[in-house]
């Protein structure tokens, strides 16, 4: 570990100001992940600015009948939340289905959209990684892909976004606050990360300095029946091969709207839009789930090790679809 | 009965005893080794080659001596020269020769842990760099026959061609790496002429003997403290570099501790692992199962610079009964580093193979599994014709099916589906030899109305410090309030290595030899300060008879119509493997060894990446191990097994079975579950979505 100096943030515009000033700085949340980057040597800044004391720790109405999450909301606090709970309970199952209870407790909403890849050879500083070092080259095209990509990756890059809770969001329509060196900004969470690209280095559309502040979730009120399926080689303390967080709007056997993200699967959560598109007038049968699915992997590409992916999505997301539609049904 | 001294009104052994050192551990007073305090300790940190084969051609340390802290960093260019005791592993830091990526190729003493790390990856090396060769296949054109690699009766191949049915199948098992929850930790002192260990070790006398004979000591020079030590599983019996390099680090900063603690990381380079095994199974039968052949081909790796032999062919020895038979070993040396002992090597990957292959057979046969095993029991060992001084599989076998509710079961493989999950069981046979190892010594003595029990033995987490006080009450007819026993250190009378299961049998045989001793010279009213010693006794039965346990494993599989998730819900076994000494620490034995099992399963893999030359998910976020929520019913259970012969306790060790068959009994119910048959480790979704 390297000696870096750290400080308190004393407000909002202190913190932005911190970071924006020095170039090796970095926000510290519940660092769940960026201390374990720490201890690594991925991560090697020279200064953090805490900014958990900030007051973004509630949980709000909105006026127009959303709710403003705030970017230092502990993940278990988010879980547990009763409007949540009872209005997005794809996010608070995404929320559950991630890490530890230790963990979740100590990491907050807006640390959570910014943990990075758990790509093997990201985590191993020996190892080449362009997201790492840029221009250094992709290990894991050629090595251990069964986290990996694949949709929207590239040859520099074919790592996964490991959150579950932005799947869910991406879902939700969330739209993410930020304060920045040039003042306030609102981003839509499908908007906010990025595809590698030519630049794997770079996760998010975020400047240097411009922090998280708050989550916005629409009102969405079909979202009350919405659902996150996780699939992982354990029952529990894994990260997701392929999730799904799912919502169905269905009148009189037909699909009136739907929210669908997937996991696992990208650089980002990936916002299904082909598939939602598919199912929107369709009737709610297997047969539209399964052409919504097909619809949306079609340009799925594995990777030599990952083969498994293209077919274990489809069939999660037809499942997570039957299992919403039975539900209404009752 | 038990051949113990006649004990009149205690029965220390079979008693539900509480862990003696459990209130320590829970409240965090028992001292692990990192956590002796000494006075102003120094910290290590090791310096790892970023290449699989070549050498180190120049070390830059400037940048890592010029940090704040740094006390010292050690290469191969400084370090002190160790006597060659012909063990490549061990010679650390005496050559600029890199045998495999990961290997020490130098380290770093500061002041902090932090410091100690941050100036190790500071430390700039260049290689000569070598190709590098670590990949294991069957088809290698150099694999080569380790010593007594085969044994052959009869004639295998044509039994196989003449059998009504017969199996031909290849398994295969993966690298596996040890991963106690305490990583291997070394604290070195070095003063006046000597060198103290408080040392994360299976066997502080193996602990002492080596490094003195590797640092040119007297072995009365070198002491090994080692009381409490958070798990070993095999990978802390043979000594590894990092305690070489601590006694190393320790030399340089003579008279101040030097404290070395391996990062999760290092665990997958440093210590060993289990050899991935592939094997290639022949059954041949009659049209009822009756067994005519058994043959398993296994091919493994091992280091280029120092052997290790996984002897995944032995259990095939004793299992089943059938009169042509053929085991053989082939080796492939790589570039990379040893494996070594892993809980139950040899057995655990040994019996993958083929008890899947009966599985296969008994579905070739029409034949219930359970059945088909029964009927393959033999008389005597089939290697060795020894008679058996206790075998219990049928009635393992039997209890476990009762209990499990086997008999319902309708064999029809991937046809019940409940709630979205294919549903199947399946079954499996453990077996475990009986070890002694010879060479301890116990010293008994009476003082202040109490027996202080002396000998070196430790305990690795699995309740020695109470099941050898059990024993010594017994043997001494006293409670167990009567028994002071004193193990974990090498100042403490010699004892043989905790490994192959051996700890209670080799500790436990001597313990009751000294009290024998003791009781025959002083009576049952000895005199303040009487002491009596006796050595292992010798183990003249195993010349006569075949000793082993043995046991069976009965696993429900669930795998997820769509997404082929596997979870196993349910898992139960009953041994058969002697007396038991303390059922609470047992149970805990055998389940623990029976949720490595799950592990082994479904998850354990170490993903090696050719092209470095290592393990890349060396943490354990990437390598699965079993968590709560994937063990839900797990049952041990054991059935009342005398046995004479073994020793005077009438225990056999129980450290190790229960995770032998786990993981083929996993394999049958998935394939019962889903007709898919894995033939190869771990069992994940892949295999069954579609």
């Amino acid at each position: 570990m390297i000696p870096f100096d750290y400080r308190r943030a004393e407000d909002a515009a202190d913190a932005v100001a911190a970071v924006t000033t020095t170039p090796g700085a970095a926000f510290l949340g519940g660092g769940t992940n960026l201390v374990d980057h720490l201890r690594l040597g991925v991560a090697e800044p020279d200064l953090l600015v805490d900014v958990t004391r900030l007051p973004f720790d509630r949980i709000e109405r909105l006026p127009g009948g959303g709710v403003r999450i705030g970017a230092g909301v502990r993940n278990s606090d988010l879980a547990a939340d009763p409007l949540i709970r009872q209005r997005y309970p794809v996010l608070s199952q995404a929320l559950l289905s991630g890490a530890s209870g230790q963990l979740r407790n100590l990491a907050t909403t807006g640390g959570n959209l910014l943990q990075r890849t758990r790509c093997v050879y990201f985590q191993d500083v020996t190892m080449p990684c362009n997201k790492r070092a840029p221009g250094s080259g992709c290990s894991a095209l050629g090595g251990y892909t069964r986290y990996h990509a694949i949709l929207g990756a590239s040859e520099r890059c074919v790592a996964t976004h490991p959150s579950d809770m932005a799947v869910a969001l991406s879902a939700l329509d969330a739209v993410v606050v930020t304060q920045g060196p040039g003042g306030e900004r609102r981003i839509p969470l499908v908007g906010l990360h990025r595809l590698p690209g030519d630049e794997p280095e770079r996760d998010t559309v975020l400047e240097h300095g411009e922090l998280i502040t708050a989550v916005d979730l629409p009102d969405l009120a079909f979202a009350a029946r919405s659902r996150y399926r996780k699939v992982r080689d354990r029952a529990s303390y894994a990260f997701a091969l392929v999730s799904v967080a799912a919502a169905l709007d269905l009148a009189d056997g037909r699909i009136r709207d739907a929210r669908l993200a997937l996991g696992g699967v990208a650089h980002k959560p990936w916002r299904a839009v082909r598939a939602e598109e598919a199912l929107r007038g369709a009737p709610a049968t297997e047969e539209s789930f399964r052409a919504a699915a097909e619809a949306e992997l079609d340009d799925a590409r594995p990777l030599d090790g990952n083969e498994f992916k293209p077919p274990l999505a489809r069939n999660t997301l037809v499942a997570t679809l039957r299992d919403l539609a039975g539900e209404e049904d009752r | 009965m038990s051949g113990l001294l006649d004990a009149e009104g205690t029965r220390a052994i079979g008693a539900d005893l509480e862990r003696l050192d459990g209130p320590a551990k829970v409240t965090g007073t028992a001292t692990y080794a990192f956590e002796h305090r000494l006075e102003n300790p120094a910290y290590l940190h090791p310096v790892q080659a970023t290449v699989a084969r070549g050498r180190v051609t120049a070390v830059d340390a400037s940048a890592a001596e010029a940090l704040d802290g740094v006390l010292a960093v050690l290469t191969h260019e400084n370090a002190h020269r160790l006597a060659d005791i012909g063990d490549a592993e061990l010679a650390v830091l005496q050559s600029d020769a890199v045998a495999h990526r990961g290997q020490v190729i130098g380290a770093v003493i500061a002041e902090t842990p932090e410091t100690a790390r941050r100036a190790a990856g500071l430390v700039r090396a260049d290689y000569e760099v070598r190709p590098h060769d670590v990949e294991l296949s069957a088809e290698r054109s150099d694999l080569y026959a380790p010593e007594n690699a085969d044994t052959e009766q009869g004639d295998l191949v044509s039994a196989v061609a003449s059998a009504a049915v017969s199996v031909d199948r290849t398994y295969s098992t993966p690298m596996e790496h040890n991963n106690p929850m305490e990583p291997h930790t070394t604290v070195a002192v070095w003063e006046d002429a000597g060198l103290t260990l408080y040392e994360s070790t299976q066997g502080a006398h193996d602990v002492r003997t080596t490094v003195a004979e590797l640092f040119g000591l007297s072995p009365e020079r070198v002491r090994v403290i080692a009381p409490h030590v958070g798990g070993g599983f095999g990978s802390k019996g043979p000594l590894h570099a990092p305690v070489v390099l601590a006694s190393l680090a320790a030399r340089t900063t003579e008279g101040r501790p030097v404290k070395l603690a391996l990062t999760r990381q290092q665990m997958f380079d440093l210590v060993g692992y289990r050899s991935p095994t592939i094997q290639r199974v022949r059954l041949a039968a009659d049209a009822e199962g009756r067994l005519s052949a058994i043959g398993i081909d296994v091919v493994a790796q091992t280091a280029r610079s120092k052997e290790f032999v996984e002897q995944a062919g032995k259990p095939t020895e004793t299992m089943y009964a059938a009169p042509n038979r053929r085991i053989t070993h082939r080796l492939a040396a790589l570039d990379v580093a040893p494996p070594t002992w892993m809980r139950a090597p040899g057995e655990c990957p040994g019996m993958f193979g083929p008890e899947v292959a009966m599985d296969e057979l008994a579905a070739a046969c029409g034949v219930d599994p359970v059945e088909l095993r029964v009927r393959n029991e033999p008389e005597t060992e089939p290697e060795s014709g020894k008679p058996f001084s206790s075998r219990n599989l049928i009635a393992c076998l039997r209890e476990g099916a009762r209990r499990f509710g086997w008999a319902e079961r309708d064999p029809s493989p991937g046809v019940r589906l409940e709630d979205g999950w294919l549903v199947g069981t399946g079954v499996a046979s453990s077996t475990y030899p009986v070890n002694r190892i010879p060479g301890s010594t116990a010293v008994i003595r009476f003082g202040g109305g109490r027996y202080a029990v002396r000998i070196g033995a430790v305990d690795i987490g699995t309740g020695t410090w109470t099941a050898l006080t059990q024993i010594a009450a017994e043997a001494l007819a006293v409670p167990v309030e009567s028994v002071r026993l004193e193990i974990g250190d090498s100042a403490l009378p010699k004892a043989s290595v905790e490994g192959g299961s051996s700890g209670i049998v080799s500790w436990g045989s001597t313990i009751t030899a000294a009290a024998r001793a003791f009781r025959d010279r002083y009576g049952t009213a000895p005199a303040e300060g009487a002491e009596a010693r006796a050595e292992t006794p010798e183990d003249t039965a195993s010349r006569r008879f075949a000793m082993h346990a043995f046991g069976a494993q009965f696993a429900e599989v669930r795998v997820h119509a769509d997404t082929g998730e596997v979870r196993v819900p349910r898992l139960l076994g009953v041994f058969a493997a002697g007396r038991i000494i303390n059922p609470r620490t047992a149970r805990s034995q055998f389940i623990g060894g029976m949720t490595m099992g799950l592990s082994m399963a479904l998850h354990e893999d170490s993903v090696m990446d050719p092209r470095f030359g290592c393990v890349v998910n060396h943490d354990f976020a990437e390598y699965h191990i079993a968590a709560n929520a994937d063990v839900v019913d797990l049952q041990a259970h054991w059935i009342d097994e005398e046995d004479p012969h073994v020793n005077p306790m009438g225990a056999k060790g129980i450290g190790e079975i229960g995770i032998v068959g786990t993981a083929a009994a996993v394999a049958n119910a998935a394939h019962h579950a889903t007709g898919v048959r894995v033939r190869d480790l771990p069992i994940t979704l892949d295999a069954f979505v579609r």
